[in-house]
């Protein structure tokens, strides 16, 4: 009896296997990040639209923050662009923007034009930002909570869905625990 | 004819020979080479090891997108600020997760992937003794069944 489940057993396994694989909802590229869990690295650059501005992270500990990397050469930043300029009306979480292998004067046409959702955003000129938060494209959203900690990363365009089931329970959860 | 042979020959041989030099160019780098040779083929072999992200299958010495150039700069600072391999492959896991290895160390999250190849080979193994003890204990007959009708 036994001889016959076994290849029945494997032929479930593999079913699993490429259902997991073949899940049109997975982005294949998606890498999951090791810093989930580890302080948000520090930067302190200048803001895109003001030179003479600084964007610190490290002035945002005790608060809860999502850093959104961007740059006017990536298409998805468009798509998701809506949805930041929503999420900011919402006024439930500061917004932090990188921007990242950018020209400054692109930068600030693209904000002056489609809306600025950001509080700062940060120009990584030579992206030595983005290597140390891991970033490998564009558009990537971290969650950092109010002890300075990763708590999630989100490689895609940010849609309505997806902010509020993966981004505003996390935030909430942050924000009732840092008080 | 034998002439045309050689021809070819000729023709496929200096394609070959031109292929395999287009192949061993070291990576053109906006920096050109480390002085330091022996601080040059170090660096040839760590970025050999580290994978492009972005384009998942190229190693950072061979992509060309930003991201691999940014990468590069990264492991030829830390070479001559004097840091060894490990602490440059430790600095990019930190960052990007072992898969940023085309090598990844033996370690307990690892070990399928390198023992995958002699688990397959074990089992692969154990059919093939399993077939032949079983033809064995098999009757010795030369005439198929099937033709004795």
């Amino acid at each position: 009896m036994w001889k016959f489940l076994i290849p029945v057993a494997a032929f479930v396994a593999l079913a699993v296997l490429f259902a997991l694989g073949l899940n049109p909802k997975r982005d294949i590229h998606a890498l999951p990040s090791p810093l989930i869990g580890k302080p948000a690295p520090a930067f302190d650059l200048t803001d895109v639209m003001d030179p003479s501005r600084h964007v610190d992270n490290t002035a945002l500990k005790g608060q809860v923050y999502v850093l959104n990397v961007w740059g006017t050469w990536c298409f998805e930043c468009r798509a998701e662009h809506d949805e930041l300029l929503a999420i900011a009306r919402q006024h439930v979480v500061p917004l932090i923007g990188l921007d990242y292998m950018d020209q400054r004067e692109k930068a600030q046409q693209w904000l002056t034009q489609l809306g600025n959702p950001y509080q700062g955003v940060g120009f990584d000129t030579d992206g030595r930002t983005a290597i140390n938060w891991g970033v490998y494209g564009a558009p990537e959203t971290y969650l950092v909570d109010g002890r300075g900690q990763i708590l999630y990363k989100f490689i895609s365009p940010i849609t309505p869905d997806v902010w509020e089931r993966e981004f505003l329970p996390r935030i909430s959860a942050a924000q009732r625990s840092g008080t | 004819m034998i002439r045309r042979r050689l021809l070819v020959a000729a023709l496929v041989l200096a394609t070959a020979a031109g292929s395999a030099l287009g192949a061993s160019d070291p990576t053109v780098d906006v920096y050109g080479q480390i002085e330091n040779h022996a601080l040059q083929s170090r660096y040839d072999h760590i970025t050999q090891d580290l994978r492009c992200l972005v384009c998942q299958n190229e190693s950072i010495a061979d992509s060309n997108v930003e991201l691999a150039s940014d990468l590069r700069r990264q492991v030829r600072e830390m070479l001559i600020a004097g840091k060894s391999d490990d602490d440059i492959f430790q600095y990019m896991t930190d960052r990007y997760g072992e898969f940023v290895r085309f090598n990844p160390p033996l370690t307990p999250k690892t070990w399928l992937i390198w023992g995958a190849p002699f688990i397959m080979v074990a089992v692969g193994a154990i059919v093939i003794i399993r077939i032949a003890r079983h033809r064995a204990r098999l009757p010795v007959d030369d005439e198929p069944a099937s033709e004795t009708k």
